[in-house]
């Protein structure tokens, strides 16, 4: 099947250190009606990686090393004119927080209809019509167009931000720990409606999370990060089951498990530094 | 003495929320809605729900943060409430707890050993070189060394904030700690360290937990009963295999259900 995306060796550096990378040779690519998850801990590069692909590094970092090809093209050769008909129209992206992330003064009919009236220039009836099927489709009843994000619960705004993320109908969707300050029932929902809409779009989805038992619920390939760097990458059954990488293995064995049988392990991180991280 | 260290009867806890047009109403939001629990003797009871539950309520009225509405707290087998406030105080120092965010909850211009010896000073125990001694001892007993005493907040990570979060609490020898999701803010793999030393501890200073916390998964790890609350009220309670093998509330198999991970060995 052919790539939706590609990231080769992909380096972000901050601006005054060149040599600090904070993502370090990071390659991996994602296709069609497929969820790649990036695990890792906090600080190991996830985040910025799909910031990266996005193009929405704030200032004080640069990307030195490495492409990133959207179907076949590069964007960083694109204008930032270029860029912005990309965003939103042809990768989405769903933010962390649902709390901050959506604009307080502004009902969420109209944060959902503004990318399908900037990217496709739908109005009027149209626009109303369209939005209201978008609610619907991530479960929020139509009527509720014209409410403000305070009037929802947590578990309602992370649809809205979905419904925003999907309204152009992308072909990629980027989440960033989509689920992660959300109860476990409220996660569940979530997760089996990104799943639905990946498999009915044939959308490509890149999964940030740093919970495994996320990962093993929807992935189909698994990408580890420690300290900037992949460590280890496959399908989900390789990564979770037959772990290769001593990093991967040990974080495994942080992990607690349903039936509460496998005993806790925690890393030994004195022991991973004299483990040469392959760069 | 009884088997039972804590044990809280009917407690009734009410907030008056502004409601309707421009918040003239007022309604009633029960947010403990006659909650009983037991917590035996060097065990850990484990408190699940989901936001709003009441859980973080229930903690703060367990060790009298918040007033009551109702019901009953006895440590001991003596009602808090009953206790004159100097007496009260003298036994806060055996009721001890420790916070979700270990950004938030230490004060950001004390040094770690001033944070530390702070309870040891406002109870009255020991002279300045005991004092010191002692958090000296328990703060390299939760993995952290002599130098860092006259470190502040910032210079450490969340996993090791959260050790001096324990470190504070348990200096004083406490006999009951409520753990409000002492966990949910770290990484899998600084949260297996945390949950392992909190066991460690407890063996060694024969501690009695309420542990507060949304993870199904970690609470099966570290609990031998658990409650699971719903909307004020207590659901369910029960030893840890019989809620988590043959949960008899439909909410409670919800829960169970939704703990992401078992999807795969289900299909």
């Amino acid at each position: 099947m052919s790539k939706l995306l590609t990231i080769e060796e992909l380096t972000v550096a901050t601006t005054n250190a060149l040599d600090r990378k904070l993502v370090n040779m990071v390659s991996l690519s994602i296709e069609p009606g497929r969820t790649t998850c990036v695990v890792g801990e906090s600080g190991s590069g996830k985040s910025l990686t799909a910031l990266s692909v996005m193009g929405l590094l704030s200032k004080q970092l640069v990307r030195t090393h490495g492409r990133v090809l959207f179907q076949g093209k590069d964007l960083a050769s694109l204008s930032s004119e270029d860029m912005r008909k990309i965003r939103g129209r042809q990768i989405g992206m769903i933010f962390q927080e649902p709390m901050t992330s959506l604009n307080p003064v502004l009902t969420i009919g109209f944060q959902i209809g503004e990318p399908l009236t900037v990217h496709l220039g739908y109005k009027g009836d149209v626009l109303k019509a369209k939005v209201s099927e978008l609610l619907e489709q991530v479960g929020i009843p139509a009527n509720r167009a014209g409410s403000y994000p305070d009037e929802l619960s947590g578990g309602q705004r992370q649809r809205v931000m979905i419904a925003m993320s999907i309204a152009c109908q992308p072909l990629m969707l980027i989440a960033d720990e989509p689920t992660t300050a959300l109860d476990v029932t409220v996660q569940s929902q979530i997760l089996s409606l990104l799943d639905g809409l990946k498999t009915s779009m044939n959308m490509g989805m890149l999964l940030i999370t740093h919970d495994f038992g996320v990962v093993s619920d929807v992935a189909d390939d698994v990408v580890v990060m420690f300290r900037g760097s992949v460590v280890e990458a496959g399908s989900v059954d390789q990564v979770l089951n037959r772990p290769q990488h001593p990093y991967t293995k040990a974080l495994l064995d942080c992990v607690p498990d349903v039936a509460g049988k496998k005993p806790l392990k925690p890393i030994d991180y004195a022991w991973l530094n004299e483990l040469e991280v392959p760069a | 003495m009884s088997e039972f260290i804590l044990k809280a009867r009917d407690l009734n806890k009410f907030y008056t929320q502004r409601s309707g047009r421009f918040g003239f109403g007022t309604t009633q939001i029960k947010a403990l809605d006659n909650v009983s629990i037991e917590l035996r003797h060097a065990s850990t009871l484990a408190v699940v729900g989901e936001s709003g539950s009441g859980k973080s309520t229930l903690a703060r009225c367990l060790l009298q943060l918040q007033p009551l509405d109702g019901g009953s707290v006895f440590f001991q087998g003596r009602d808090l409430a009953d206790l004159p406030s100097n007496e009260l105080r003298r036994q806060r120092r055996h009721l001890q707890m420790i916070f979700q965010d270990p950004f938030a909850s230490l004060n950001p211009r004390m040094q770690v050993g001033e944070i530390v010896e702070e309870g040891l000073l406002i109870h009255g125990l020991g002279n300045k070189d005991e004092r010191y001694e002692k958090a000296l001892k328990m703060l390299k007993r939760v993995g952290l060394s002599e130098s860092d005493m006259k470190k502040y907040p910032h210079e450490f990570s969340g996993g090791q904030r959260q050790r001096i979060g324990i470190a504070r609490a348990l200096v004083l020898s406490p006999k009951v700690v409520v753990c409000d999701e002492p966990v949910s803010a770290l990484d899998v793999s600084i949260q297996a360290q945390i949950l392992l030393l909190l066991k460690e501890l407890q063996k060694e200073m024969s501690l009695s937990y309420i542990f507060i916390s949304h993870d199904l998964r970690v609470v099966r790890h570290i609990a031998d009963e658990i409650v699971v609350m719903h909307q004020g009220k207590v659901v369910e309670k029960g030893s840890i295999q019989e809620v988590y093998e043959s949960p008899k509330q439909e909410y409670t198999q919800n829960l169970l259900e939704a703990i992401p991970g078992q999807k795969r060995q289900a299909a």
